[in-house]
């Protein structure tokens, strides 16, 4: 069973950032690495990165599990990149330096190992940011957050209720799941594929339904509370903004303002060394 | 158009978005090609938009897919969150013509739920994902189609198979008003 990520009540800087905080600080900098492939402001970023997570105080217990899986799926997508385009790196760089034949047409070249090199790191800029968002921020703020960010608050608070209701459906999931294993149903590949799918059908209907259920009675105990009924709501767990609120937006907002200039200033996204 | 975000479109998103983040350790591997595989969550989503329209189609597409993404694979791939949305948006559009709640999705209705169901992955996964990859992630584009062509494949194979499943029988069960049928 895949463990998740979730949220863990400590006592750090950190913790203490108020949610709209972190969620404006987590989005302007996913853009920013996205957007940027200047190999010196990604190193930046990575060493910001893991500053941020040492403040943090995340234990590697709680990231261990998923932070194997990322860097599985991002070996196997830096392998897909160079058996699709072995040459991706010499167009982007406009130069070429050959340095081992393989087979066929295929050919190691410094630029495709640099392009590649940057394709990891951007990983390793955005990696720690979404731990730390999801290890240190309360699910009920963020949802007050998101609200103060702009987004409406039923879409927040829908947000809030999946949050919520995730821990539960994994429970019905799981039981479901092992009801149906113990009248029979095998879950494992032997069968083909049309077969598993009405295997899986046979766990997924009854959750789906169970939940149209759920959907039902939640909305009812919604509607009788007067839920929507004004343009506004107050959030329990809002956080006031503190002095080190504003420092960090503050930072954030200048820190990928000056990125986008530098990234963009030679009229290129790309850093290159090879000219 | 009015778009309806009323109290059960919020709760349908929030636990709908819930179901889909939960299924997504549920997956069913495609044999012939290696690490491409079905995900049943997508037929959650064809399911939650077919019922409850294009809102919360494209709300469960957004947060289940971000989040299922963050929790279970650490990692968020942005140009593959939006594209979820339109899948969401497509069908949920077409909820009239399908009748889920009315107990009207018969044969008719299956076959015009994956005639929208084709179109919008094809839109999503062949046309947008791989356009925003190259121009976000600036990854080589022969890889990122091929990928966007795989998914495209398994999510309207799900959708087509389980997608179709779910509302048939769900449509029995919502659409009876009482036991009762008329004599001759």
């Amino acid at each position: 069973m895949s463990k998740l990520i979730s949220y863990e009540k400590k006592n750090t800087r950190i913790h203490e950032l108020s949610g709209f905080t972190k969620l404006v600080f987590f989005i302007l900098w996913c853009l920013t690495s996205a957007l940027t492939y200047d190999t010196r402001i990604l190193h930046i970023m990575v060493i910001i990165g893991a500053c941020i997570y040492r403040l943090s105080g995340t234990s590697w217990k709680q990231v261990s599990t998923v932070f194997k899986a990322v860097m599985f799926f991002m070996l196997i997508n830096l392998l897909c990149i160079f058996f699709f385009a072995p040459y991706q790196g010499c167009d982007i760089y406009k130069s070429r330096t050959d340095l081992a034949d393989l087979f066929g047409n295929y050919s190691i070249t410094a630029e495709q190992l640099f392009y590649e090199y940057n394709v990891m790191i951007k990983y390793f800029t955005v990696i720690p940011t979404i731990f730390i968002f999801l290890v240190t921020t309360d699910p009920s703020e963020l949802a007050a957050s998101m609200n103060g960010v702009g987004i409406p608050y039923t879409v927040s608070y829908a947000f809030s209720l999946a949050l919520r209701y995730i821990p539960d459906l994994q429970g019905d999931f799981r039981k479901i799941r092992n009801a149906q294993e113990a009248r029979g149903i095998e879950m494992s590949s032997k069968a083909g594929l049309m077969e598993r799918i009405k295997r899986n059908a046979s766990i997924i209907s009854p959750l789906l339904f169970s939940s149209m259920d759920r959907i039902e009675v939640v909305s009812n105990a919604m509607e009788l509370r007067g839920f929507g009924k004004k343009k506004k709501r107050s959030w329990y767990s809002k956080k006031k903004l503190a002095p080190a609120d504003y420092a960090v937006i503050a930072f954030i907002i200048v820190f990928s303002a000056a990125v986008l200039i530098i990234t963009y200033m030679d009229g290129s996204r790309f850093y290159n060394p090879f000219i | 158009m009015k778009i309806k975000f009323g109290i059960k479109e919020v709760v349908a998103t929030g636990i709908g978005t819930a179901l889909f983040v939960v299924l997504t350790e549920v997956q069913i591997p495609l044999v012939i090609v290696p690490n491409t595989a079905l995900q049943p969550r997508m037929a959650i989503l064809s399911f939650l938009a077919a019922v409850f329209g294009p809102m919360v189609g494209a709300l469960v597409g957004l947060l289940g897919h971000a989040l299922g993404d963050a929790l279970f694979y650490g990692s968020v791939w942005w140009s593959w969150v939006l594209p979820e949305a339109i899948v969401g948006i497509a069908i949920g559009l077409f909820r009239k013509r399908f009748g889920v709640k009315e107990g009207a999705f018969g044969k008719n209705a299956i076959i015009w739920f994956n005639i929208v169901q084709i179109i919008a992955n094809a839109i999503a996964w062949v046309g947008a994902a791989p356009a925003l990859d190259v121009a976000v992630y600036a990854e080589p584009s022969n890889k990122v189609f091929a990928q966007g062509a795989l998914a495209c494949l398994g999510n309207v194979i799900i959708i087509g198979v389980l997608g179709s499943i779910l509302l048939a029988a769900y449509s029995k069960i919502a659409g009876k008003s009482s036991s009762l049928t008329k004599e001759d």
